[in-house]
């Protein structure tokens, strides 16, 4: 066991030097770091607890998709009978389904060919899944039902993440934050993570708004005050954004969507000064908002955001330059943000917020101060106990184990992973067991030693038998670790990060640097006793 | 230089000078435990066994009657920690001001100095949306006067799956940790591992239900390090007490049992003084955020994870029949030889 080829010496001596050196990169200021090579760069980042900022999960409101389908495949199905010219009762959705009564029973068979071919292979041409977008099925009686598959649902829900992702990318851009991480978690949910933010309330009335926009023309065949309860078909009653909250009569057809618009940006008001936003359309929007306005010249309109109504000017002249602005007594940081929502888009589906965790920096700071001292005190307290216990064996168990902790912060910098105040606790842990691979290898030569052995084979015993104790008991402790790190998020799963890296390299220095450096000390001094 | 770094400067040339005197072998040598211990540990059992068995049930007792403490990763709601500008908060007068609000059950907390406030709210009425106004009322309140350190909002249905999901952590570990055993050792030995565990996790639930300390993921997280630890100690015996059953084929088992532990007291002891002294040092310097972690920590680790090892897991192996194969292993055998 005390027996190195040299090649195996050097090779030991270059992991862990290398390795070590990875963890470099955070003891000099980010400043310096940056002016390195590429390849040089890699460092441990500070969580959010360590360094302040905001972690927010997203999730889509699954039922609002669900709604939206079923809408979606209503107007579908009234399109494709009204093309067919078949009459038809009932098209409404009930429940989960879209329903639909043919009128007469010779076009029956015809309604439900044409119906079928509405649904198509999920997954778009790679569709290999079998599984169909929608079901339609002959309910008997000349009722036809379509009911729309958890599959496809879920797909339509995976997509909605997708664009919603981009558009809260865009939204938190805009917030000009310093490398927000936004990912997809799960089936319908967004984790935001943004580091230091001292108040996340804008962050979070961004992310919260769909930011849907409408131009409608508003109802004016009777006044809204009266609306209540005798609402037309084609129109719905809206309140308006501001207080007091006033009802309004809108027609439910858009005019022109906020898809349709280029930009957006705030402004004031010339005449009046008060905020605005003022924004552009693209060239159909621009054609579409132009002919709605030649129309109703003197007619009011309605400037419809998130089934609010933000404000409703009447149409003094055709607007035909493809630009306009919103006025709705906004205060600066309103109209700012309502540019901002504008220009990212409108959310497919409403975004709700679960789950919040907020760190300010001065909590932050108080703990990787207090973090350090803990960790700078227990190593020292077991580095002092070490030494006093095994003597020169302490020496060689503290290099071993400054040796194992500077590993621990290199393997973390080279896969950029996060350390948070728990990971803290978690390396300080280590060093706690970093010494126990030790202690089993110098309490198991003292006892080959009582036995009888001369001072070289009792040191090679000891190392032989502790080794595969060693190996054993750390592995169960390992699978302890890794199950912590696939249950555990944020803080926890730091713990397991730097617990689980801990062990792994306290195996690997306990075979190789701790037995390297005493088969040198034995291979110098050629000892006849042991002094531990 | 602050106080604290010129302790750290003493405390660093205080290594270097005694890793100096380690170099040319002046130090005295320092032995907390005495070589060849030769303690009755398995005759313990009869005492031992009856008074986990009672601390057992007691502890599920005081779960049933007291219950866990669950923080809001696992009830739901919402959690700030605040701190006064001014100096030291006015915790009643921020309360009445909060029970103002008509928020349900809010519970005011000193945490720490005597500016921080750990402000709890129960779970609001009205899904997600209702929780983030919670927040936003509590801010509008409290104003300006205070720096918000902490704000967490952890919405229902969030808070169920966390907790299953801790749950489940719990049992996949310990079933992986069965199974590697199972295959490394004998069945009896994962089997007296496996109840030594479940021991060492029924005595810390008790604990953190008597001391009502938060109940979160991070208690889970001290919860699998406590079995990893224990199971780390129970491991280093069993390895011992295998490799003393192959030598010795005719010692009786309790005083192979005996044998093993004795001969591995002093690493255990050792080691659990690094480990505390590491525990110690995160306890008394770490801070607030990881103080009930650590103290779970030094109860399972330290208090129960050792006596465990040494006083359940081995002399159990007696019950579950390890060794009772072996040829003549009733008969009182010779001293063995080395």
């Amino acid at each position: 066991m005390l027996y190195f080829t040299r090649w195996k010496a050097l090779a030991v001596i270059l992991t862990a030097l290398v390795v070590c050196l990875c963890a470099v990169p955070n003891f000099f200021p980010e400043a310096t770091v940056k002016t390195w090579p590429k390849w040089a760069q890699r460092h441990l980042v500070l969580g959010l607890d360590l360094q302040g900022g905001s972690h927010i999960l997203l999730e889509v409101d699954a039922n609002s998709v669900k709604k939206d389908k079923l809408d979606q495949v209503r107007d579908d199905v009234r399109r494709t009978l009204r093309d067919a010219k078949i009459v038809y009762t009932g098209l409404g959705v009930r429940g989960d389904n879209v329903e639909v009564r043919i009128t007469k029973d010779t076009e029956y068979q015809t309604a439900l060919t044409k119906l079928r071919e509405l649904s198509q292979p999920l997954g778009g041409l790679m569709g290999q899944s079998g599984q169909r977008s929608l079901e339609v099925s002959d309910a008997g009686n000349g009722l036809i039902r379509l009911s729309v598959p958890p599959a496809a649902i879920n797909d339509r829900i995976r997509q909605s993440v997708e664009q919603s992702i981009q558009i809260v990318e865009r939204r938190v851009n805009e917030l000009g934050t310093v490398e927000p991480l936004i990912q997809r978690q799960g089936l319908d949910r967004i984790l935001v993570q943004v580091p230091g933010l001292q108040d996340p309330t804008r962050l979070k009335e961004l992310l919260g708004k769909t930011a849907k926009l409408d131009f409608r023309m508003v109802d004016t065949s009777l006044p809204a005050e009266q609306a209540q309860g005798r609402v037309p078909p084609d129109s719905e009653l809206l309140m308006s954004s501001q207080s007091p909250k006033t009802p309004y009569l809108v027609k439910k057809e858009v005019l022109v969507s906020g898809a349709d618009l280029t930009d957006a940006q705030p402004g004031f008001d010339q005449r009046t000064n008060e905020p605005i936003v003022s924004f552009r359309f693209n060239t159909s929007g621009a054609r579409k908002f132009a002919d709605a306005t030649v129309k109703n010249v003197n007619l009011p309109f309605a400037i419809v955001l998130d089934n609010e109504v933000v404000s409703a000017p009447v149409i003094r002249e055709p607007i035909t330059g493809g630009s306009g602005q919103i006025s709705g007594s906004f205060t600066v940081q309103g109209a700012n943000d309502l540019a901002i929502l504008l220009r990212a888009g409108a959310l497919p589906a409403p975004l709700s917020i679960i789950e919040e965790r907020t760190v300010g920096p001065g909590l932050g700071a108080d703990s990787i101060a207090k973090g350090e001292l803990a960790a700078y005190v227990g190593s020292i307290l077991v580095i002092v106990f070490m030494l006093l216990t095994y003597r020169l064996f302490g020496l060689f168990a503290n290099i071993a184990v400054t040796i194992n902790v500077l590993m621990i912060f290199g393997i973390l910098s080279l896969l950029n992973a996060t350390l948070t105040l728990p990971g803290i606790a978690g390396i300080v842990l280590t060093v706690g067991i970093a010494v126990d691979s030790n202690v089993l290898i110098y309490e198991r030569i003292r006892e080959e030693l009582r036995a009888g052995r001369t001072a070289i084979s009792a040191i090679d015993a000891g190392f032989k038998r502790a080794l595969a104790t060693i190996l054993d008991s750390n592995i169960t402790t390992f699978i302890a670790a890794a199950v912590l790190f696939y249950i555990g998020t944020g803080p926890v799963r730091g713990f397991a990060v730097t617990f689980g890296i801990g062990i792994i390299t306290t195996v690997f220095t306990a075979f190789t640097v701790t037995r390297l450096i005493v088969a040198g000390w034995v291979r110098w001094k050629r000892p006849t006793s042991v002094p531990i | 230089m602050t106080t604290t770094q010129m302790v750290l400067a003493g405390l660093g040339a205080l290594i270097v000078i005694l890793s100096i005197v380690a170099i040319f072998d002046l130090l005295p040598s320092l032995r907390i435990v005495p070589d060849d211990t030769k303690f009755d540990f398995t005759r313990f059992r009869r005492i031992s066994f009856p008074i986990s068995a009672l601390l057992s049930i007691l502890a599920i007792v005081l779960f049933f009657t007291h219950g866990l403490n669950f923080g809001i990763d696992f009830k739901g709601g919402t959690l700030l920690e605040v701190q006064a500008k001014s100096g030291t908060a006015d915790i009643s007068a921020m309360r009445s001001t909060l029970a103002a609000l008509q928020l349900g059950d809010v519970q005011l907390q000193q945490f720490g100095g005597a500016a921080d406030v750990l402000i709890r709210l129960a779970e609001q009425p009205g899904g997600d949306a209702a929780q983030q106004a919670a927040v936003q009322k509590v801010r509008a309140a409290l104003g300006d006067s205070v720096e918000y350190r902490r704000v967490e909002v952890v919405g229902p249905r969030v808070s169920g799956e966390l907790l299953a999901y801790g749950m489940l952590g719990l049992i996949v570990a310990i079933m992986g940790i069965l199974i590697y055993l199972w295959f490394r050792f004998e069945w009896q030995f994962a089997l007296g591992a496996m109840i030594a565990n479940v021991h060492d996790i029924v005595l810390t639930i008790g604990f953190m239900s008597i001391t009502q300390v938060d109940f979160d993921l991070t208690s889970i997280a001290a919860l699998l390090t406590i079995l990893g630890y224990s199971l780390n100690d129970t491991v280093v015996i069993y390895d011992r007490i295998r490799e003393i059953l192959r030598r010795y084929k005719k010692m009786p088992m309790p005083e192979l049992l005996n044998e093993s532990i004795n001969s591995t007291l002093s690493r255990s002891i050792i080691t659990h003084v690094t480990v505390t002294l590491a525990l110690l040092a995160l306890y008394a310097f770490g801070g607030q955020a990881i103080h009930s972690f650590t103290a779970v920590m030094i109860f399972g680790v330290v208090l129960v994870g050792t006596y465990t090892s040494i006083f359940i897991a081995a002399p159990l192996l007696i019950y579950l029949g390890v060794g009772e194969h072996r040829e003549d292993a009733d008969k009182p055998a010779a001293k063995p030889k080395p």
